[in-house]
């Protein structure tokens, strides 16, 4: 098996746990080195933000949003049917 | 923000399949959350060689690594009133005889000298910032801060998020050699023999699928527990259970392939918690754990009575974190939430159901609001926000949202600390579980062969995966200076790899999910709420079925899905337990949540014990073992421990 290329295509999932800022975001993977669930992977092009390859694995820890040295390079979107209810108290 | 999609792209990491590393370590740690690096700290301190093997990334893996937002039984701080016996004791007592006397013993026995040890790795467990000067729950002198029974003071408010980082700091900076993205397939036993002394193990790499067998003299279980047994969502893996979606119980599937005892496997209890069925987990209104003993108020605004445990009203907030008058110590929830036990039942807010009888609307909403400010600070912002899976879950997506909790009040979704409703045969292993069977070494019945963590049966949280991962580190130390290597069974090696790889080579037909997905149904019906012989070995031939015709089948594109599909092939090995041991207690238990309709007699005496189960020459073989096996607590332990307690009195 030694030299065979294989390729990945990023999975659809039912939700998008992340949005990367291109403007933002330099490419620098740190986010990819701390996932636990392993769901990114580097861009093929260096300097651009990582591809979510595996969306449906994750689990919404916030780790690779916390350990980000460019605030606002990646967002953790909360799923939608987990969106909680406050209101304002009278 | 733009999207950053990618159509397709090459494989980035090397493709080894081809390559077999052998690595030689003198004490071999499996898994790196919160009990493996502190297995291998302490093992390093005693001078021997270690290695980590992690699936994940050490600086934040495992259940705990993402944060901890309280300590529990530091029995030893000095500001505590109960003493590590009247704590374990108490603990035990409060789960009905079903609970880990050793492990808990050294819980409350150790776990303070590892908060002391944390801080000395950079790690936050004091207010050493005097934000909550002058708090009820702070004692000034020391600057620490109490949760829940503010008389006792047990349990400590840390600042968790800084733990995880702070360990694997300490691992790299002791020469723990860290071998991180790699998942633990098998243990190596000696000659291939089930039931023998353990060797080593065999790992494969989930970026590149490269092969490793390591060689150890003494090896240190320290997984999770079992996951996906009956709960699992083929579209949203990551969100199946409470715990990270690769903490799937690799520790107790190879340890049963490998001849090691089991207790308590037949507990299982209804769902807590699920990203797909509740919400996040600390991120809804309720009184309990990160959110005790926040105010609740009913849909009217009418505010929901606290009570004590004879139903007393409590009129202040303070009395909320006492005992009752006459009681010793009180744990929140009582213990077993479901079963309370009254000698340690705390305050609460009336079930929902009295409240409803009482005239109270629903949805209920807590009013952080109404809190003194110290404690609204407390809970909204630094248990929230230090809790794993909070930081920025919860406290950094609900502020940027315009939550203000000096303003808001938050919805609660469910009773308890729960915020879903589970189907009675949507079950967890949840609240002190089934694990392996551990003597006052964290020994294992295999020689060689230790265990920490969630790796134990009856285990719970942070403290108690840290304070046995340090003990079990350092007794495996000691095993491992004394004992010689064994050599490894090459053909035991060799084919754990065919079996590796032959999931590369499936036809292509099944996916993991579909593989994990069909055991969850099988265990919902035939080992869910209600069980009897019938059932339980009926799912066991057809879980054999799909043993010998499906999982062959499972197929993998490259080293990330050929981890998952390990991963299932465990799960499905852990259901295979938990039929075993459910079908080994032929009696009904509430304290196990177990009901057998064709032995429905609860508690019947002759079965108040452990029943033990094992692999031998690959038959299933029952054992037991009474309730107390641990014997004396204080002088077991100060006779396993001498090093260590002439190393802290220094």
């Amino acid at each position: 098996m030694k030299g065979k290329k294989i390729f990945i295509h990023p999975e659809t999932a039912a939700l998008k746990p992340l949005t990367f800022n291109t403007e933002i975001c330099d490419g620098c993977n740190m986010c990819v080195e701390v996932c636990q669930v392993d769901l990114l992977v580097p861009h093929p092009n260096k300097g651009k933000p990582p591809v979510v390859v595996y969306p449906g694995e994750c689990w919404y820890g916030g780790c690779c949003v916390a350990i980000c040295p460019k605030p606002g390079a990646i967002k953790l979107n909360t799923p939608l049917m987990n969106r909680v209810h406050w209101k304002e108290k009278t | 923000m733009k999207d950053n999609s990618c159509q397709c792209l090459e494989w980035p990491y090397p493709l080894l399949y081809d390559k077999v590393q052998e690595v030689t370590t003198d004490v071999l740690i499996l898994g790196g959350g919160i009990a493996g690096c502190w297995a291998a700290i302490a093992a390093a301190k005693k001078g021997v060689r270690v290695a980590l093997v992690e699936k994940g990334a050490t600086i934040r893996s495992g259940a705990g690594g993402s944060g901890c937002d309280h300590w529990e039984s530091a029995a030893t701080n000095p500001c505590s009133r109960v003493t590590p016996e009247e704590l374990t004791k108490a603990m035990i007592k409060a789960h009905h005889g079903y609970n880990n006397g050793i492990s808990h013993y050294i819980e409350c026995r150790e776990g303070y000298d590892r908060l002391l040890d944390l801080e000395r790795f950079g790690g936050k467990i004091r207010d050493t910032a005097d934000e909550f000067q002058g708090a009820e729950f702070r004692d000034e002198k020391t600057k620490f801060l109490f949760a829940y029974d503010y008389e006792n003071k047990f349990t400590l408010r840390v600042w968790g998020t800084t733990f995880k980082p702070s360990l694997a700091k300490e691992c790299r900076r002791l020469g723990v050699k860290i071998f991180d993205r790699i998942m633990t397939t098998s243990l190596l036993s000696e000659g291939g023999k089930q039931g023998a002394k353990i060797v080593g193990a065999t790992g494969v790499n989930g970026r590149t699928g490269e092969f490793i067998n390591f060689q150890a003299k003494a090896t240190v279980l320290c997984m999770s527990r079992p996951t996906r047994i009956w709960l699992f969502s083929p579209g949203l893996p990551g969100m199946s259970e409470f715990r990270p979606p690769q903490c799937t119980g690799d520790g107790h599937a190879m340890g049963w392939n490998a001849g090691v005892e089991f207790a308590m496997m037949e507990k299982s209890v209804k769902g807590e918690w699920s990203g797909v069925r509740s919400f996040p987990p600390y991120g809804t209104g309720n009184t309990h754990n990160t959110w005790y003993a926040c105010n609740m108020v009913d849909a009217d605004g009418r505010e929901i009575p606290w009570v004590d445990r004879d139903g007393r009203i409590l009129m202040d907030i303070s009395q909320r974190y006492r005992p009752s008058p006459g009681q010793k110590l009180f744990f929140k929830g009582g213990g077993e939430p479901d079963i309370p036990t009254y000698e340690f039942q705390g305050p609460d807010i009336l079930p929902v159901k009295e409240l409803l009888a009482k005239g109270f609307k629903l949805p209920f909403y807590a009013d952080l609001t109404g809190m003194p400010e110290q404690e609204r600070k407390a809970i909204w912002g630094l248990m929230v926000g230090e809790e794993g899976k909070t930081k920025i879950p919860i406290l950094k997506t609900y502020t940027d949202a315009g939550f203000d909790p000096e303003k808001h009040l938050i919805q609660s979704y469910g009773e308890g600390w729960r915020s879903g409703g589970f189907l009675p045969q949507e079950r967890q292993l949840f609240g002190l579980p089934g694990g392996l069977v551990n003597d006052w070494d964290l020994s294992t019945n295999l020689k060689g062969l230790y265990a920490a963590g969630d790796q134990l049966f009856a285990s719970n949280c942070h403290g108690h995966a840290a304070a046995t991962g340090h003990y079990a580190g350092r007794h495996a130390a000691d095993y491992a200076k004394e004992a010689a290597f064994s050599k490894i069974d090459s053909s035991q090696a060799e084919k754990e790899r065919i079996r590796v790889y032959s999931l590369l080579k499936g036809a292509g037909r099944l996916g993991w999910q579909e593989l994990n997905m069909r055991i969850t149904r099988l265990m919902q019906h035939y080992c869910g709420e209600i069980k009897s012989e019938e059932l339980l070995t009926t799912g066991l031939v057809l879980l054999k079925d799909i043993q010998n015709n499906e999982a062959p089948q499972i197929s993998a594109q490259n080293p990330h899905e050929l981890v998952r599909s390990l991963e299932v092939l465990n799960v499905l090995t852990n259901a295979e337990i938990v039929l075993n041991a459910c079908l080994a207690r032929k009696a009904s238990s509430k304290p196990l949540h177990f009901r057998r309709t064709d032995y429905p007699e609860m508690e019947p005496p002759e079965w108040n014990k452990f029943v033990t189960i094992k692999l031998e020459k690959n038959e299933v073989a029952t054992g037991k073992k009474p309730l107390d096996y641990y014997g004396s607590l204080k002088g077991n332990y100060e006779s396993h421990n001498v090093d260590y307690l002439e190393e802290h009195r220094s």
